[in-house]
């Protein structure tokens, strides 16, 4: 019997292999959908180069070259997308960029879904008060435009990658409560946890070992077509001076830095947009594939 | 937002309707006062001295102490809350630290510039999006629906900020299409004499049409890049909603009477599509602002965006403060506008 037939059996032997034919199932589906494997590849590329930018840049992406002779070239096999005003090489402080953008990624997808789901789920599962005070809570954050918001908490904490980072996952988290509450909702009356309770289990205890497992799927979903939007978020702070300091490769400064130069030096300001583009696409393509083939209201 | 178990519990007193419009505008009280609240938070955490912010960092102690007084920092936080509560609800937003005025005019006068633009932006994306969704709907995983599909990710996708810069370049620079950043050209700035505060509006009514063509080539592009980005989320909308509809019955009815195609897709199934894509319409209008933050930026539009960039890039944070509240509010009027409407329009919610 080959591996794909074990996966693939009608009457599994195990659990494990019942899950496992479960989830290769999920990737065939997904696999058919060709945007999807597109924005998979991208976001894998992206991982790659992340961590392999020290190794493939070309050159140093914060000590430019010579100012005299290599300030502002036009692409060419020396310098494949060119150099900034400060000589230094586009492409390699683009391909550094790469581990600002990832980094802020995760480190917001790490913060926020926790808060969302921890909120959303004793919401959900208490109830009664408990549930309005959390859940107007959680609207009087959804009533700010994310940028607008998180433009005012870095305001107040003052410009920096770190405060970027924090601003963006306070105001990301209010969407993933709201989906984890309304999953509780349909989770909270079923008879496994009604097991659970009479077995003496605490409040805390059902809701973080039984009930957030079982809503995790479906935000990580929402997590993920949600980071295309936390790419532009610290793009567009960077853009505005207020993410990532120079001398940084930070794309959205890095736009912002060639801004001056658009009329005469257009791959200046065009190159790290190009990079903030195809990242966030493919994200999109991810998310967008992974809510086809996840969300069962979706598939018909 | 449709709460299913409302109006149950409290028939009698007042009809379903009413119960629902009081619950609508308590909950929009409530999250208007948190707005307030989270602003006078991130105004008590700034780094910087409230005190020194008014008086330099020369004063002596004695003065340092009776500013430290006189603004109220003594108090309790609570009932500094209050007194910020008071001064708000008043109208008073505090002073610009930059331009020695009171926000509230600075905001009056910049809030135009934003609203026309916005109000354009949305008025092509909503022209062409409606379209693309129906489109999309009804060929449904051919190629056009993909590249409808595409287009609006694409939209998703790109930095706003990068499409400007791009799009000034191309059409402006290079092709000469379009007039550059700013609202209207200087020689025309003083000839129209300013009303409603936009441009477009202003110029047509005094028939001043030279002005009227130089501020439309300043604003389509902007508007054009904004009006963008609310069709990537109307089109996508509109496509789930006709999906949703052109599966319904009286859809396969109209089919069986010989209703022609069009017919049944543009006035059956779009009709009923409307009342939840007017919530979708609302709600892009209010992502706009947000847009603008960045467009403004770019295009050197003299809006509420590009007012809240200055006073940032200056620590004005009264400004900034009092641009993020009336931004906010906005964005609550806006959903509690559709809130409205979608109760108003839906004969199901209102019943209910």
């Amino acid at each position: 019997m080959s591996t794909r037939e074990w996966l693939l059996t009608e009457q599994p032997a195990s659990r494990r292999q019942a899950r496992l034919g479960q989830s290769y199932r999920t990737w065939l589906a997904f696999r058919r959908n060709r945007l999807a494997m597109i924005g998979l590849g991208i976001v894998l590329a992206l991982v790659a180069v992340a961590l392999l930018a020290p190794f493939i840049s070309p050159y140093n992406p914060i000590v430019g070259g010579d100012l005299r002779t290599e300030r502002l070239l036009s692409p060419s096999w020396q310098h494949l997308l060119g150099t900034d005003d400060q000589a230094r090489d586009i492409l390699s402080r683009i391909l550094h960029g790469s581990r600002i953008t990832l980094l802020v990624v995760a480190l917001v997808a790490v913060i926020a879904t926790p808060i969302g789901l921890l909120v959303g789920t004793t919401a959900g599962y208490y109830g009664g008060w408990v549930d309005t005070v959390l859940m107007r809570l959680t609207d009087i954050f959804l009533a700010f435009p994310r940028l607008i918001l998180a433009l005012a908490f870095v305001a107040a904490l003052g410009p920096g990658i770190e405060n970027a980072i924090i601003a963006i996952a306070i105001t990301s988290w209010p969407p993933y409560a709201r989906l984890a509450r309304a999953e509780t909702l349909t989770i909270r009356n079923a008879d496994h946890i009604d097991a659970i309770r009479l077995q003496g289990a605490h409040s805390a205890r059902i809701i973080w070992g039984h009930v957030v497992p079982l809503c995790l799927s479906s935000v990580i979903v929402r997590v993920t077509l949600d980071m295309a939007g936390i790419i532009l978020t610290a793009a567009g702070l960077g853009f505005l001076g207020l993410g990532a300091q120079p001398p940084q490769p930070e794309w959205g400064a890095m736009i912002a830095g060639g801004r001056r130069f658009i009329l005469d030096h257009w791959w200046v300001a065009t190159m790290p947009g190009l990079a903030i583009f195809v990242v966030s696409l493919g994200f999109n393509f991810l998310g967008d594939g992974l809510r086809d083939v996840l969300d069962p209201k979706a598939q018909k | 937002m449709v709460d299913t178990t409302s109006g149950e519990g409290h028939r009698g007193a007042l009809p379903a309707l009413a119960w629902k419009l009081v619950k609508i505008f308590a909950s929009v009280a409530l999250t208007f006062l948190g707005l307030l609240l989270v602003t006078f938070l991130i105004g008590r955490v700034v780094p910087v001295d409230p005190v020194l912010a008014v008086i330099g960092d020369r004063a002596s102690q004695s003065v340092y102490d009776r500013v430290f007084i006189e603004l109220g920092l003594d108090k309790p936080l609570y009932e500094q809350f209050w007194i910020y509560l008071q001064k708000i609800l008043s109208g008073d937003l505090g002073t610009s630290f930059l331009t020695k005025k009171p926000i509230i005019d600075d905001i009056a006068r910049v809030f135009p510039a934003t609203l026309e633009l916005a109000t354009v932006a949305i008025l092509i994306g909503t022209s062409f999006g409606i379209p693309l969704g129906v489109l999309a709907a009804v060929r449904q995983g051919r190629l056009s629906d993909q590249i409808v599909r595409v287009v609006g990710l694409i939209g998703y996708s790109a930095p706003i900020f990068w499409l400007g810069l791009l799009g000034l370049l191309v059409f402006y620079a290079r092709l000469h299409w379009v007039a550059g950043p700013g609202r209207i050209d200087i020689g025309f700035e003083y000839s129209i004499t300013s009303r409603s505060g936009l441009m477009l509006l202003d110029s047509a009514m005094q028939g001043q049409w030279g002005a009227f063509r130089n501020a439309f080539s300043h604003i389509i592009l902007p508007a054009s890049l904004l009006g963008y980005y609310s069709l990537a989320y109307i089109s996508r909308m509109t496509r789930s909603f006709m999906l949703a509809e052109l599966a319904q019955e009286y859809v396969i009815t109209a089919r069986v009477k010989g209703v022609a195609e069009w017919r049944i897709i543009w006035v059956h199934a779009l009709r009923n599509a409307a009342v939840p894509l007017v919530t979708v319409v609302a709600l892009s209008y209010a992502g706009l602002l947000e847009g603008s933050v960045l467009t403004e930026t770019v295009f050197a539009w003299p809006g509420l965006g590009q007012y809240l960039t200055n006073s940032l890039q200056n620590a004005d944070m009264n400004a900034v403060l009092g641009g993020t509240l009336v931004i906010g509010a906005i964005f609550v009027g806006l959903n509690l506008l559709s809130d409205l409407l979608y109760t108003l329009l839906d004969p199901r919610v209102r019943r209910r």
